[in-house]
């Protein structure tokens, strides 16, 4: 309502539109041009029209990775959410040992996926890995690389100790901006310390929670380099997630046209499962 | 129910304070006594804060005692005090409905559903809270909020005190007299002793029956709006309340009295035989513009000023003069014309103040 | 400069925000416009600084044509509620700002903003950052850097509402001192009629965005047009009680009467709004003609050096403003006195028909 009206303010966007438009907008409908047609060379395209959608959308392996892609988006957010809540929780709120814990926190989420990968692969192993070989070591038969249960935990632990930090930062700064006096009314009101996190931080955390819950989701739905540095995506198919079949699909059988499809599919889903989560959200705030 | 004493009470923020000027509070002796309706009124930075966090139990004071009905508290936490706080922002809980809101205390409390609910809509009906009962506490506009937090407060029948931080600061200037007469009602009808903080003299006097002016960590006068408005204890008080504040003007003694550019005023026995022992020479006179006498044409004891500006305020005047090199604001009724050329002026005897060291000396008469 | 606005409107979305708008400030005057929250006062002033544009109407200064000039070129200044410095710079940098902005020679920068540092009691602070001043030092460092270049126009947006009411009226005296000897325009929004009177000069009246009314602060406190103009400037609100009129005498809501006195004799039969200000109504009768009430006490405020005494019958309430302290319990029986010659009386449609006459005791 009080903004400047100044339509030279069109021009200082212009530089972001172009950019998008390079970056996402052309590839994305290359990607679309694909979809619809059978390309042998450069002169030998036919258009095919949903063809290929229907081919990808029966293919069993789509269909297994994709569970498996929902269990795992859905693990990941069943324990990174409260476990952020958690840390952010304890953490203390001022002082030195605060900013020493921030610095803490913030380590795991400068590391590349491709080194945390690495850094697990060795880590993880039972004859030189220091955590692979402690498991062995206390009775536990451990192995990422024949045990598909291994590999799935390994994969999600990595997730974890990559990203908790992210959701426990994010519920930090959320928790820090709920002023004093609320928690004094609290105490004064002698709401137990489940009343104060139920009643006064929960609901005051909800929109750094649906940022956090947004990006876990849409990142750990793309998720591609851990399992292939870690086990390839194996044993057998155990941690091919839908990104290592897209690829497999497009790199390693050259199938330009199925895979096309199956990653607008696969942009649809991310979109669609976004959007429910966001507008279900939003809506819930205007209810009375 | 509670009578609060502050015994021999201080405050400071640093771990060895040296000097008073560490003080937050400096050394205080203070009752407020139980169902009294009192203000604590100061400018920011005068203390008052710390004062009142130091009785909810949010601060430990660093010195003295904190007594409820004789008992210490000190060490008590604030949920074991017993005492309700409203604060400068409302706080709700948000996610809640009011009913739920006002029903929080007791369900902590695990009183019976039964009586939270005829509690509840007690406390509700009396706010003016029932319409909204059942809406969700964040949708309420702010004076409702300050309601529902000070209903929190009203629920419990344990409450021996309801303690007030500035809580008008966000309410809408229309709404604030309805909030303040609602206020004022509930403390006649709940005998609960409440302590008002607040900056604005309005606000404190129409709330309440005693009010304890705050200035450098110290409450300087602890009176009714009237006896602050007529006998300020202290230069302080004198220049807070009341709008102008009282004309102080810087003195010496002098034969019969004191004096200031050779312009003479003169005191009663009793202050001259008081003035003759004394050795400080910090001496002030005041006098509010309420009570000096304008006058049109020169008078007995009247001293001939100059007018420099006057405002126009539709109810009155406030005409500023030079009298000597001092500047003294007077005021005038409306239907009194503007004086032309020179202001006669005369202090009648009784509202003139003399200060010592900033305190006032009081006339036995 | 002179600033002229002609028919002014600005709609946004469907919502008018101020409607037909006509009114011409006169170069070196001080012109305070008065109305609640929400009445356009800001939205005013906006379109005054081209920060936005008339959806009609046009906007002149010195007879120029500038609707549509953006801030930028305009030579204006603007002091905000909210104390808006730059952080990060030490006060004499933050007055000192608007000069850079405008090239002047560093030489007479120095100058400047020692003189209008002085001008606003803040010397003493000119090496420090606002943000380690006071809430009334930080406002005084806003309105340096406001004062410090020639702006042809000064719009002060309730610049003291957040400041604590000692030192509103430190600064409200200083104002009027500052623009004694300005040539510049000085735009004051405020909420509080009583900041317009002490501030004086000229004043217009907002509401629901339109004008009701301008002129010199005194005209307008004493005649307003309309009963909306009455009640906008009297605070507390003037008390307006439904009398009739007849041959002989006035009725209150079949109530109270009182004959017809010399200023109210020229009325017609009928029915009629009485407007009177609180501060006329008394606790003791004035005058032979005061008409006498039977009232409980509502509240008694007491602001310091005043009360306000809010009453009640069952008819009407009224509220009074009284000099002093005057303590009451709610509910205490008292009788107050209207004085019935000086009585506003408004038509039904709320226009003004008469005002008291104004009788000054010598």
């Amino acid at each position: 309502m009080n903004k400047t009206e100044n339509n030279k303010a069109w021009f200082l966007v212009l530089p972001v539109f172009v950019l998008v438009a390079f970056s996402a907008v052309i590839p994305l409908m290359t990607v679309v041009n694909y979809s619809v047609q059978d390309i042998f060379d450069q002169n030998n395209a036919y258009f095919v029209g949903a063809e290929w959608f229907r081919e990808v959308l029966r293919d069993p392996r789509l269909h297994d990775s994709l569970l498996r892609q929902f269990i795992y988006s859905f693990a990941v957010l069943a324990i990174e959410i409260p476990l952020g809540i958690g840390v952010a929780l304890m953490m203390p709120t001022k002082g030195r040992m605060a900013s020493l814990c921030l610095i803490l926190l913030a380590i795991p989420l400068l590391i590349p996926w491709n080194v945390v990968g690495t850094i697990w692969q060795i880590f993880g192993r039972g004859d030189i890995g220091l955590f692979g070989a402690a498991l062995n070591g206390l009775g536990i038969d451990y192995n990422y690389a024949s045990n598909p249960a291994d590999a799935w935990a390994t994969v999600l632990l990595i997730d974890v100790w990559h990203w908790t930090s992210l959701v426990a930062l994010l519920c930090y700064s959320g928790l820090r901006a709920i002023p004093e006096a609320f928690y004094q009314a609290a105490e004064i009101d002698r709401a137990s310390k489940w009343a104060v996190f139920r009643y006064i931080q929960l609901p005051r955390l909800k929109s750094v929670l649906v940022i956090g819950v947004l990006l876990r989701f849409m990142d750990s739905f793309m998720i591609y380099t851990e399992p292939f540095v870690l086990t390839g995506g194996g044993p057998g198919n155990s941690t091919t997630f839908l990104s290592q079949t897209l690829t497999k699909m497009a790199v390693g059988q050259f199938d330009l046209g199925p895979a096309a499809a199956f990653s607008l599919v696969y942009f649809l889903i991310v979109l669609l499962v976004s959007w429910l989560f966001f507008t279900t959200i939003t809506h819930m705030d205007k209810a009375k | 129910m509670a009578e609060i004493h502050l015994k021999s009470l201080a405050h400071s923020y640093f771990p060895n304070p040296a000097t008073s000027a560490d003080y937050a509070i400096r050394e205080m002796d203070h009752v407020w006594h139980q169902g009294g309706a009192y203000a604590l009124l100061g400018p920011s930075g005068c203390g008052k804060s710390t004062l009142l966090n130091i009785i909810s139990g949010l601060l430990q004071p660093s010195e003295g005692e904190v007594l409820f009905d004789k008992v210490r508290v000190n060490e008590m936490p604030p949920k074991e005090r017993n005492i309700a706080q409203v604060f400068q922002f409302p706080v709700v809980y948000d996610s809640m409905t009011v009913y739920d809101n006002l029903a929080f205390p007791l369900r902590n409390a695990k009183v019976p559903e039964a009586r939270v609910r005829a509690k509840v809509n007690e406390v509700a009906e009396i706010l003016e809270l029932h319409e909204v009962l059942h809406n969700k506490a964040r949708n309420l506009s702010a004076d409702e909020k300050q309601k529902v937090s000070m209903g929190r407060g009203l629920v419990r029948d344990d409450v021996s005190a309801i303690l007030f931080d500035e809580p008008l600061t966000v309410i809408d200037p229309h709404l604030k007299w309805k909030l303040r007469r609602k206020l004022k009602q509930i403390h006649e009808q709940f005998n609960i002793t409440m302590i008002y903080v607040t900056h604005d003299q309005l606000e404190a006097s129409t709330f309440a029956d005693k009010i304890a002016v705050m200035y450098g960590g110290q409450i300087v006068q602890f009176g009714t709006p009237r006896e602050l408005f007529e006998s300020p204890n202290h230069t302080f008080v004198g220049f807070f309340i009341g709008s102008p504040g009282m004309n102080l003007i810087e003195v010496r003694r002098s034969e019969g009295g004191v004096s200031f550019d050779d312009i003479q005023i003169p005191l009663s026995d009793e202050l001259n035989a008081y003035l003759a022992d004394i050795p400080s020479y910090n001496l002030k006179i005041g006098i509010r513009p309420e009570f000096v006498h304008v006058w049109d044409k020169p008078v007995d004891d009247a001293y001939a000023t100059e007018l420099i500006s006057h405002e126009d305020l539709g109810t009155h005047k406030i005409l500023t003069l030079r009298l000597g090199n001092q500047s003294i604001k007077a005021r005038l009724d409306e239907d009194r014309e503007l004086p032309e050329g020179k202001v006669y002026i005369s202090f009648p005897q009784q509202w003139v103040k003399l200060y010592v060291d900033e305190f006032l000396i009081e006339e036995r008469s | 400069m002179s600033l002229t606005l002609e028919n002014v409107t600005r709609v946004v979305d469907g919502v008018p925000f101020i409607a037909d708008a006509n009114i011409t400030f006169e170069p070196g005057s001080f012109n305070v416009l008065l109305g609640r929250t929400l009445a356009g006062k800001t939205s005013l002033m906006r379109l005054m600084a081209g920060l936005d544009k008339p959806t009609s109407g046009r906007i002149l200064m010195d007879g120029g044509d500038v609707t549509g000039v953006p801030v930028q070129q305009r030579n204006i200044s603007m002091v905000y509620q909210q104390f808006i410095n730059y952080p990060s710079m030490t006060v004499r940098e933050n007055i000192a700002s608007p000069l850079r902005l405008a090239k002047m020679p560093e030489s007479q920068i120095e100058k400047r903003v020692r003189e209008t540092a002085a001008m606003l009691h803040i010397e003493p602070y000119l090496d420090r950052h606002p943000l380690a001043l006071s809430g009334g030092q930080q406002q005084r460092t806003a309105m340096a850097r406001a004062l410090v270049k020639d702006a042809g126009l000064i719009l002060f947006d309730e610049p003291l509402v957040n400041l604590d009411y000692k030192l509103r009226e430190e600064l409200r005296f200083e104002m009027r001192e500052l623009f004694k000897e300005r040539r510049s325009i000085a735009v004051y929004a405020t909420t509080e009629p009583h900041e317009a009177l002490a501030l004086g000069g000229t004043t217009t009246l907002l509401h629901e965005g339109r004008i009701v009314q301008s002129g010199p602060v005194n005209t307008v406190y004493s005649t307003p047009v309309d009963i909306t103009a009455a009640e906008l400037f009297s605070e507390p609100p003037i008390n307006l009680i439904r009398g009739r009129v007849s041959d002989t005498e006035v009725t209150f809501d079949e109530y109270a009467h009182f004959p017809l006195n010399q200023d109210l004799r020229t009325l017609a039969p009928g029915e009629y709004w009485f407007g009177v200000r609180p501060s006329h109504v008394g606790l003791v009768p004035h005058n032979d003609d005061d008409l006498e009430l039977s009232t409980l006490v509502e509240l008694a405020e007491i602001s310091g050096s005043e009360t306000f005494m809010h009453v009640r019958n069952e008819h009407f309430g009224l509220v009074l403003q009284l000099s002093g302290v005057h303590e009451y319990h709610t509910d205490t029986a008292i009788k107050v006195y209207l004085p019935t010659h000086k009585l506003f009386v408004f038509g039904m449609d709320g226009k003004l028909i008469q005002a008291p006459v104004k009788r000054v005791r010598g």
